[in-house]
């Protein structure tokens, strides 16, 4: 029995058939599309890890790094000397369109070129720790940013394909077998006419000829 | 064009001052909710956030997973690394596809 109550017609035949081939059709578009992005997926999704243990470990040792250059002079000092930065960095907007997601890519420019603007105090009153410290977090740094497109770009990706997952379960074991079931139920019941109304002329016609011929009679 | 900002308590992101990022010292949970939400909206790109203050902010940054930018990113912070921004990786593998196949054994 149909899951919904559909009426027997070859009209809503007709209209079931078609949706069941749009439906089998975009069920396949949307397996090629899931399988596509999680191959794309697990390929990002392993320099994501791979990025962010390099990351963590460069941060990690940053940190020690401004940790023993605090140590090495006063607050003020400190404070001071981090206060007027020279270098800025600026991202350039841009994106890629990965099956139809859009995965937004980011592209770092300096204010200024010169390596040494990273350095934003005079050497004479900081300790030459900080300056350890600062070249290592500058030299993470470029890591960082492609941390943040990589991990980014996965975490839009897997709700794409949570999503495209969904979508082809819904397809594959609601729509599908619903229309079917529907398409099975039309079929069954307009065969099921046509053989009453078979039988029905069979009657009359042996009705017709029994007042014309009485061949019971004989 | 857009900005970087680091936001956390001031001991772990002073440094990132120096290489060019904008930085946002906060303290607590209400007020980095909205430091948060007002660098969104002004056209920062990346926001790294320490792995302490994300904690702190618990489910408040799931509504920047699904968003285009910004990218919200954990770093470890000066009080060591809680192995939050691994899981973070964990996670989308397990929302991708349906349990973690890739990294059972790392971070644990």
């Amino acid at each position: 029995m149909a899951a919904k109550q559909v009426n027997p017609t070859r009209m809503e035949l007709t209209r079931l058939k078609k949706k069941r081939i749009t439906a089998i059709r975009g069920h396949k578009l949307l397996k090629d599309k899931r399988d596509e992005l999680m191959r794309q997926y697990l390929d990002i999704v392993r320099e994501n890890m791979e990025v962010r243990v390099k990351v963590e470990a460069g941060i990690k040792s940053a940190n020690r790094n401004f940790v023993i250059a605090k140590a090495g002079m006063s607050e003020a000092a400190l404070n001071t000397a981090l206060m007027a930065p020279k270098q800025e960095i600026a991202l350039e907007p841009g994106g890629k369109n990965v099956m139809s997601v859009d995965i937004p890519t980011f592209e770092y420019k300096m204010r200024t070129a010169d390596e040494n603007d990273i350095y934003s105090y005079g050497f004479a009153f900081t300790s030459s720790d900080l300056d350890g410290a600062v070249k290592s977090l500058a030299d993470v740094l470029p890591a960082m940013i492609r941390l943040a497109e990589v991990e980014k770009a996965c975490q839009l990706m897997a709700a794409e394909i949570e999503k495209t997952r969904r979508r082809v379960n819904a397809l594959e074991h609601v729509i599908i077998p619903e229309t079917e079931e529907s398409i099975k139920y039309i079929t069954m019941k307009l065969d099921e006419n046509e053989r009453s109304t078979q039988i029905r002329l069979m009657k009359v016609k042996d009705m017709m000829l029994e007042e014309a011929h009485h061949y019971s009679e004989k | 064009m857009y900005k970087i900002a680091v936001v956390g308590d001031y001991d772990s992101i002073y440094g990132f001052a120096a290489v060019g990022l904008d930085i946002c010292p906060v303290k607590d949970r209400e007020e980095m909710r909205g430091r948060l939400k007002q660098l969104a909206e002004d056209g920062y790109g990346i926001i790294y956030i320490t792995e302490k203050a994300a904690e702190e902010l618990g489910s408040g940054l799931d509504e920047y997973r699904e968003r285009r930018l910004p990218a919200v990113i954990q770093i470890p912070g000066v009080s060591g690394n809680t192995g939050a921004g691994v899981e973070g990786v964990k996670k989308t593998v397990e929302q991708a596809v349906g349990s973690d196949i890739l990294f059972g054994g790392i971070g644990e």
